[in-house]
């Protein structure tokens, strides 16, 4: 139902063998090589990204597993979002932005001259700090934006089972099923948060990026979000950028800290498991952040 | 002031000095307070002597004769503005058609895409276009349009006012695309949409009421320009439709009637400025109520 996607390799198994066949897998920045089984979907090596002549993120190599939360933490301003951003050619958008290094998604690389970034960023999805639904649109449509904005023609009954797996995906379907033709507008900002996901979760992409996406909501809606990415790993891959890092601990299995240098250019730091960097981490400026000495 | 305070309060010479600052003040403040509200009282007394007068003036001659009949030859009473209604209208329309898709245009290249110096060139450059004289603007229409085809028109009539309503369409149409936030092209972008259905499918319809009012302003502001019609459009005493002969219009209607020698043109040129002032009034009334419903949503 989506358009075929003529420039990047299907997902799963298709003709270029992906890395995830090596049973060894590439490096992570953090050096813990020899991890048996990694399924690796995204690929980050060697990523400056410039706001024109200002660098906000220098030589950043990490990889993305597959079916996994990964959580991007660290002070203020210290490239999180513009490296989440540089993932679906968001970066670009911005006048006077650009990037160097290579992001390959399951080996393709994103950035090769012949790649459209608008079959990129169907395959990769986004959902933002602020809900943003479509004010003019009711919630159904919001949810088929996806799909209507990009055609001309598509049959009701084919948007209606869209529409209506999304929102079960989003934990949200027995919120609004008799709220369709609402104005996607009309719903509280936890609901709408989750509706931008459905939005994003119908065009079935391969990763979810998010950023902050509950520093908006209140507890008990972040809660609600919080579980919800733990179901979607099944399906999915997450990447999320986050300043909570209690919600960093809870939610991701793999967190990724950078920080800023002295020329306010954003540096990986340390990657692994969560598990190991909240309770042993390697680097001391790790520790410093986690332990809330600074940021 | 000088205060020696006991344990009590003020002393009473030092109270007697304060109440009587405290009356200059006072006084001050009521005759500032006077005074500008006479000024307020003036700006909108003009507007109201304006619409009153003609009001006055013309409305008693408005029936539907008047607003159908084609204007009865030179020295006989009667007679209406229908043909000038018609004309106005038509010449309108086919100005719209010229001036919105060149002005929305324009507003989108400003605004969507990075423009730099070129784009702040052509919002100057608009700004200075909505100062124009109106009787400048006919004289070039004159020129390009009146001189090569050898006649008037009505076509000439609607370059002119095109030439009016671009820079007004322009400036409306950009303030009304900056309007939209950011997050919602983010949002379109993210989705994998591209760049120009982001724009057309949700850029446009978020800023679809903003951007018909700058339309209906455009159009009130250019419908009781008269100047650029003396040289275009040049009136016509009959019916016509043929877009390449010269068409009656409002403006036109009432120039000619209120220099004309005849009491009874001259009440015929009251009751259309009463049409025109109505339907400029309309426009505006309808923009404002279109505006007030964007609050609704």
């Amino acid at each position: 139902m989506i358009e075929t996607r003529n420039k990047l390799p299907s997902r799963g198994g298709d003709a270029n063998p992906p890395p995830t066949a090596d049973k060894e897998s590439p490096p992570s920045a953090a050096g813990d090589a020899n991890v048996p089984s990694r399924d690796i979907s995204v690929t980050i090596r060697g990523v400056h990204a410039y706001y024109g002549r200002f660098r906000a993120i220098k030589n950043v190599s990490l990889d993305v597993e597959a079916r996994k939360v990964t959580a991007l933490i660290g002070p203020s301003g210290c490239g999180k979002s513009t490296l989440l951003r540089c993932l679906n050619r968001m970066h670009e958008e911005v006048p006077g932005a650009r990037m160097e290094g290579s992001i390959r998604l399951y080996g393709q690389d994103l950035y090769e001259r012949n790649v459209d970034p608008v079959l990129v960023r169907r395959r990769i999805g986004m959902v933002f700090q602020k809900p943003n639904p479509f004010p003019t649109m009711s919630v159904f449509d919001n949810v088929a934006a996806g799909i209507k904005l990009n055609r001309f023609w598509f049959s009701r009954a084919e948007l209606g089972d869209t529409v209506e797996r999304a929102l079960t995906h989003a934990a949200l379907w027995d919120d609004v099923k008799d709220k369709l033709q609402q104005p996607g507008t009309a719903l509280s900002g936890g609901q709408q948060q989750r509706l931008c996901i459905a939005r994003a979760l119908a065009l079935e992409p391969e990763i979810i990026l998010m950023d902050e996406p509950c520093s908006a909501l209140d507890p008990i809606a972040t809660l609600k979000i919080e579980d919800l990415m733990r179901n979607l790993i099944e399906d999915y891959t997450i990447v999320i950028v986050t300043h909570n890092m209690q919600q960093a601990a809870r939610v991701s299995d793999m967190t990724a800290f950078l920080m800023m240098d002295e020329d306010r250019a954003g540096f990986l730091v340390e990657h692994g498991e969560t598990k190991q960097i909240f309770t042993n981490p390697k680097e001391k400026r790790t520790e410093d952040y986690i332990t809330g000495r600074f940021g | 002031m000088s205060m020696t305070t006991d344990t009590v309060g003020i002393s009473r010479k030092s109270l007697a000095g304060a109440r009587a600052q405290f009356q200059a003040r006072k006084l001050t403040d009521h005759v500032a307070t006077v005074f500008l509200s006479a000024c307020a009282v003036l700006c909108v007394a003009v507007l109201l002597l304006i619409l009153g007068y003609v009001v006055y003036r013309g409305a008693g001659y408005i029936n539907w004769q008047f607003l159908t009949a084609l204007p009865k030859p030179v020295g006989e009473a009667g007679g209406g503005v229908g043909n000038a209604l018609v004309g106005s209208a038509v010449i309108v329309t086919i100005a719209v058609l010229m001036a919105v898709p060149l002005g929305v245009g324009a507003a989108i290249f400003l605004n969507e895409f990075p423009s730099g110096v070129l784009g702040r060139g052509i919002r100057f450059l608009a700004d200075i276009l909505t100062g124009v004289p109106s009787i400048v603007v006919g004289l070039v229409a004159y020129g390009l349009v009146v001189a090569p085809m050898r006649h008037f028109s009505a076509i000439s009539g609607a370059v002119a006012y095109a030439f009016i309503m671009v820079p007004i369409v322009l400036i409306t149409a950009q303030e009304a695309l900056r309007l939209v936030p950011s997050t919602l092209r983010e949002a379109s972008l993210a989705l994998g949409v591209p760049r120009w259905r982001t724009i057309m499918q949700v850029v446009i319809p978020v800023s679809s009421r903003a951007l018909l009012t700058g339309i209906i302003l455009a159009i009130a502001r250019a419908l009781g320009e008269t100047a650029p019609m003396l040289f275009t459009a040049f009136g016509n005493p009959y019916w016509n439709f043929d877009l390449t002969k010269p068409m009656a219009t409002l403006p036109l209607v009432i120039y000619r009637y209120a220099t004309g020698p005849y009491n009874d043109w001259h009440e015929q040129a009251w009751a259309a400025s009463f049409v025109l002032v109505v339907v400029v009034l309309l426009s505006s009334i309808l923009t404002r109520s279109v505006l007030r419903n964007k609050f609704d949503a």
